[in-house]
Formats: structure tokens, sequence, C-alpha cells
């Protein structure tokens, strides 16, 4: 009885927001069936409908998802800082990320999916039923890591929301830990996403140590990238309170991170240009060309560009303290991030060939379309998620039935 | 080239031409083996053809729920191997045998190619894609043959795309590719599923249908030995071949990763890899690493032996040498 009035309440509130909410569902919504659409047409045919073969094996699903892994890692992350300098209510702040975590994660999961040719063998994964080959293929540690920080994306949230929903105060003592656990967790599913690539030998261009600290770092840059740009919407639509110099504190951050990301890049530039050996070619593919083929050279110095831009428009606190400026760093740091961590990793990996032969890639119709598929799955699901628990969280939806006028 | 060898390749080359691909002796020996698989299996194939129709019925779901192949017991097997000999039969027409012969005793195989030999023919290419009934249509080619400018061994400057009107061309060198049967293979361990391994004979072989089609042990070879069938493999009817192994050259379903397996259907039985045998100049050679007497170990202990990108310590039972 209780549940289906917490059911009730819930869908009620679900369909209730102003006109642009109903926008945005609807637009999402077409998109995601769009995307639904495209990607039978990939089953029915297989992946000859996407612009992989077997020389660029990896293209833009997996482009996505390394991107998604930093995103889902970083929105936890914040969890330090925003204990550090006391950035508001932590609960609400924990709570949000979460929730970015979550869709993140759920669009990771999606996209790996999206890539598999046999998504009908995925239970030959479940350990029992098939076989995980672990400890040896990062693979394998990748989806037990990842699935382990869903659980606890859901659990952390969904603790402290029944708490909040039956107005009892929340045992600190118990959710503590696993709130504390996230942190080390949230490292892991970067660390063991980047070893994925990191451990190839084959692969000169991801065969570096400085993989792993490249991603964190380029994740402590997107991730909260988004969360300044989430807190702002959440604040404006709902009574959820974030003040401002928590904002300009996570643009703070996001300028040493990005000066951490940009020094990283300029030591793997060095050691590639300097020694000038045939590990040089993935990178000259990416940033000049190789043979005269280069589709990807537009987007990465694109993405430099932004980067570079972003990093200068975060230094300096009179750009960081405008909102105008800061949400314009944010756009150019999600974006210079997505290539960087996307096609600018995943395609000049396989280029050259291990046989020294150049193959590009370009992504077809289809997989771009069943891409933007997922991304709206995720942000409906994000969206929905922030329509439930925020109203929860600031006490207006709650078993005693202080169901407030406005959302 | 030694004279001798001039004479020993003018002599392969004719008995090539003679008779289109094979020579009589050839095609006799592998009528031989033939008669004693099928005489071997006919009451197997009797019993299971009953089976085997019924099988055809439910064959998806019996196909989804099918286990790993090391994890099967020898029913399971005989059931799925009816099942596939059926289906390939609705599918191609034509009696399959889906040989699952065990590995040999005190056999680890090991490949030779004299790169001072080869000519660059591509018979090797063309046979195996007819051995192995890999796809047409898209194509997919086990093995890829390297042209290298006289004096240079840049993989990059390489290329296979050459088209001469005679073989060899002067101031070239050829080196054929295949999967190198690493015995350190990085391949296998990045598979999250255990669908590759090697096995007790060095081989290193997929099993299709325990595939998730993940790509990430393309990603890990360094020498482009795994393809990926992006849709489902075209095969002509006519140029099937029904001489299979389940864990070779069977027909492969789509969005499945697949590779060289030495021919496992052949070298099991006591035959040569099909590459070996097409050969014209003697280049290939093939043989048991554990035997100290055989060709291949005597390559390794006499010739000038090497093997290719070794600094990965990959370690490839797949030797390239230079015979004189």
């Amino acid at each position: 009885m209780e549940r289906s009035g917490f059911i009730i309440e819930a869908g009620r509130r679900l369909i209730k927001g102003p006109p642009i909410y109903y926008f945005w569902v609807v637009l999402l919504a077409v998109l995601a069936f769009i995307g639904v659409y495209a990607y039978t047409k990939q089953i029915q045919a297989g992946l000859i409908v996407t612009g992989m073969t077997s020389y660029v094996s990896w293209g833009l699903y997996i482009g996505n998802f390394t991107f998604l892994v930093g995103v889902a890692a970083a929105a936890v992350l914040l969890i330090i800082p925003a204990y550090l300098y006391d950035f508001g209510p932590i609960k609400e702040i924990v709570i949000v990320g979460e929730a970015l975590a979550v869709s993140a994660l759920l669009m990771c999961l999606m996209f790996v999916t999206a890539d598999l040719g046999r998504p009908d063998r995925v239970w030959h994964l479940i350990p029992g039923l098939g076989i995980l080959n672990l400890p040896s293929s990062l693979l394998g540690w990748d989806i037990v890591v990842l699935n382990g920080y869903l659980f606890l994306n859901l659990f952390i949230p969904g603790y402290i929301l029944w708490n909040a929903y039956y107005d009892k105060p929340v045992n600190m003592r118990f959710i503590l830990p696993f709130i504390l656990l996230s942190i080390p967790w949230a490292v892991s599913i970067h660390t063991v996403t980047a070893f994925i690539y990191n451990g190839l030998a084959a692969r000169p261009f991801w065969n570096a140590s400085i993989l792993a600290p490249r991603f964190l770092a380029s994740a402590f840059c997107s991730g909260p990238s988004l969360i300044i740009l989430l807190f702002q919407l959440v604040r404006n639509y709902t009574k959820f309170h974030v003040k401002d110099e928590a904002l300009f504190k996570i643009a703070e951050m996001i300028a040493v991170a990005m000066a951490i990301n940009l020094f990283l890049l300029g030591a793997e530039f060095f050691k590639e240009l300097y020694s000038d050996t045939h590990h040089l070619a993935p990178l000259r593919y990416l940033y000049l060309g190789l043979h005269g083929k280069g589709v990807l050279i537009p987007w990465i110095w694109t993405a430099l560009i932004f980067n570079i831009f972003a990093f200068v428009i975060f230094l300096i606190p009179a750009t960081r303290k405008s909102f105008v400026t800061l949400n314009l760093g944010c756009v150019l740091i999600i974006v210079g991030i997505w290539i960087e961590k996307g096609m600018g990793l995943i395609i000049p990996g396989f280029i050259p060939s291990p046989l020294g032969e150049v193959w590009e890639f370009i992504p077809t119709t289809i997989e771009i379309l069943v891409s933007m598929g997922i991304w709206a799955i995720g942000l409906l699901i994000l969206t929905l998620i922030l329509k439930i628990i925020i109203p929860i969280e600031t006490g207006d939806f709650s078993k005693s039935g202080r169901v407030a006028d406005h959302i | 080239m030694s004279d001798e060898e001039f004479a020993q390749t003018k002599y392969r080359r004719s008995e090539q031409t003679e008779d289109g691909h094979h020579s009589d002796k050839e095609i006799a020996e592998s009528r031989g083996h033939l008669q004693e698989r099928l005489n071997r299996r006919s009451f197997l194939a009797g019993t299971a053809g009953l089976l085997g129709m019924i099988a055809t019925s439910s064959c998806s779901w019996q196909e989804f729920f099918q286990q790993n192949f090391r994890k099967m017991s020898k029913k399971e097997i005989q059931e799925t191997v009816d099942r596939l000999q059926a289906e390939y039969k609705s599918k191609y027409g034509k009696e399959f045998v889906v040989g699952t012969e065990s590995p040999l005793d005190a056999t680890m195989f090991g490949y030779g190619l004299d790169i001072q030999r080869c000519i660059g023919c591509r018979r090797c290419v063309y046979a195996c894609v007819e051995e192995n009934n890999l796809s047409r249509d898209p194509q997919i080619q086990y093995i890829r043959v390297l042209r290298f400018r006289d004096g240079t061994m840049n993989l990059e400057e390489s290329t296979i795309y050459y088209d001469a009107e005679e073989v060899p061309q002067k101031g070239y060198y050829y080196m054929p590719v295949q999967c190198q049967h690493c015995a350190n293979p990085p391949c296998i361990k990045v598979c999250p599923v255990q669908a590759t391994w090697m096995e007790p004979d060095g081989i290193v072989v997929v099993d299709y249908n325990w595939c998730i089609g993940c790509r990430y042990c393309m990603a890990a070879c360094p020498y482009m030995g795994r393809w990926f069938n992006f849709k489902e493999p075209a095969i002509p009817k006519d140029e099937v071949n029904t001489q299979t192994h389940y864990l070779g050259n069977r027909p492969r379903m789509r969005n499945v990763v697949e590779k060289c397996t030495f021919c496992i259907q052949r070298v099991r039985i006591g035959k040569y890899p099909k590459c070996v045998e097409v050969c014209p100049v003697g280049a290939r050679k093939f043989g048991n690493l554990l035997d100290p007497d055989s060709e291949i170990s005597n390559i390794i202990k006499t010739k000038r032996v090497f093997r290719l990108k070794e600094e990965l310590n990959t370690q490839p039972k797949f030797y390239y040498f230079f015979a004189t």
C-alpha cells in the first residue's frame, strides 16, 4: 500500500512539469526511439552497417564509452572537495553526483552492448553460467568494477532517499563507509578502463604508462564541467541549493586538472617527437595525417584549442567567476575532452595497422543515430531520476504527504 | 637463388599448372583420407541423421544455450556436431563433416617460412580462402603477403597491394604474414569469456559459438592475425569445403572473430596445412617442434631464423628463415 502510494505519487510528479520539461522529455524520447530503430537495423544486418573494419575494429561506440566512464568516475570524485570546502548540503551534492554517475554508467553499458557483435551471448560473461575470464582479461575486470560502481551508486542514494521519504534521519555512521568506498572505486573504474588499452603491446599509441594518469586528469575536467552545468539547472528549477562559491571552487579544480592534462599531453608529445621512432606514426596520423589520410586532424586540433582556451578561462579568477564565461568554458571542455578521450584516443590506436596499413574510420549514419539514441536514453534517465529524487531530498516529496505545489 | 633451387622451383611450378591446382598424386592422397574419414563417420552420420532433422527445427534454441567447447561433454559435442551438420546441409545442400579430432600426443606444431624463396605469387592466400571457407563478400584473407623493397624491412613501407604481371618482381622481396600461433599470445589473455585458447598441440583456436564479438583480441594482436565477420559470411555453394573441423574451417556465423588454425582440420589427420601444400616453391615448412628430427626442428637448428616483432615477447611458433 505504502509502496504503491510512492509509485503513484512518483508517476504524478514525472508527468507534471513546465512546458520546457515536456519539450525536453519528448525530444529525448524521439531521439531514443530513432536510436533504437537504428540499432534494430544493426542487429539485422550485422556490424557491417557501422564504419568499423578488421583494421579499425573499435570506433564511435567505444570512444563514447571511454568518455562516459570518465564522467561517471569524476561525478563521484567531487565528494572529496565537497567535504573539504563545505560546498553546501553534502548529501544533496552526493546525490546529484551519483544520479549523474548512474546515468553515465548506464550509457557506458549501452555503448559496450551496442559494440558487441553477439549481444545474444552476453550471458557468457556471467560467472557460473558462462566464463568470466578473470584475472587475465581487463575487459572482465572492467565489467566487475563498472557493475560494482553501479551498485554503490544505486545503494547510497537509495538509502539516503529512503530515509528522507520516511522523514527518518540518515545514519551517517552506516552510509559513510560506502560513500568513502565509492571514492577509490571511482578511481578504479577509470584506471581499469585505461588499462584495457594500456596493456596492449600491439598498439604503441596506447601502450604508454602515462595513459591511466591522463585518463584521470581528463576525467577531472569533463565530469566536473558537466556537474557545474547540472547544478545550475537543478538549482534554477528546484529548491535545491548550491552556493556560487562551490561552483567556482569546482572550476578552480578543473583548471588544475586541465593543467595536469595538458602537461601530460606535452610529456607524451616530447617522448614521441624526440625519440622519433615508428611509434610516432599514430600521433602523426592524429595531428598531421599519414600517407595523405587524416580525417581526425580538424577534430583533434579543435579539441586542443578548446581545452587550452577553457584552461585560460578557468585560470583567471574574473572569467571563472562570471557565469557566462564559466559556462562557455564548461561546454568547451566537454566537447574538447569528448573528442580527445573518445575518437581521438580510440581510432589512432588502430592506425597504422600492425602490418603498416592506413585504413581510416568514418562512422556511418546508423552508428551516429545509435550513439545519439544512447545519449538520449541516458539524459532521459538522468532527467527522470532528478525529477523524483530532488523533491524527496528537499522534503517536498515524502510519505507524510507534504506535497508542494511546484516541482 | 642457386641452380638447384631454381630447377626445383620450375619443377614445382609445372606440377601446379599441369592440372590446375593439384597434382594427381595430391588428389589421390586427399581422396584416400576422405574415404577413411567417411568410413569412420558413416555410422555416426546414419544414427544422427534423424536426430539432426528433428534438431533443425529448434536449432537456434540449442545454439543459444550451447556451452563453451572445452566444457562440453562428449555427448554434448556429438549433439552439437550433428546439429551443425544438419544446419550446413540445409544451407549449402551438401553433406558436411564437422570433425572434433583431438590434439595428437607429443606434438607442438611449428611453421617455417623461407623468406628467400617466397616469390609473392599469393597462391597460398587463395588456397587458404577456399580451404578454410573464408567469406568472399566481404573478403577475408588470413594470409597477407607483404612486399618489401630490397634493403628495407619497415612494415609501414611495405604493401600487400601489388599488382604484377610476373612475380617475383626485381628489386623486391616478399614476406607472407598470418597468425603466428604465439606461445605467449596476447589475444588469448584479453578475451573476456575464454572463447579463444591454445590447444595442447600449440594451435590457437576460436570457439565461434562462444565468441561474444567484442573484438578485444583483434586489438591485442600485433600481426593482423584475427578477422571479424561483419556480416553473414558469403561462400559460393559449389566452392564450400565440406571437410571441416569444429575449431577450424566450419562455416562461421556473422559478428564473430576467426583466424588461421594451421588448417586444424588437415594437420590433425596427418596432412599439411593447405598453404604449405600449395606453395609452388616450397617456401613453406610445417612440422612438430617436439620431434628433434622433424624438418621444422632442423630448420631452426641449422638455418638463420627470426620471428616477427620478437621484441613484443609473443614468442611466435612461426619462424622466418633463410635457406642459404
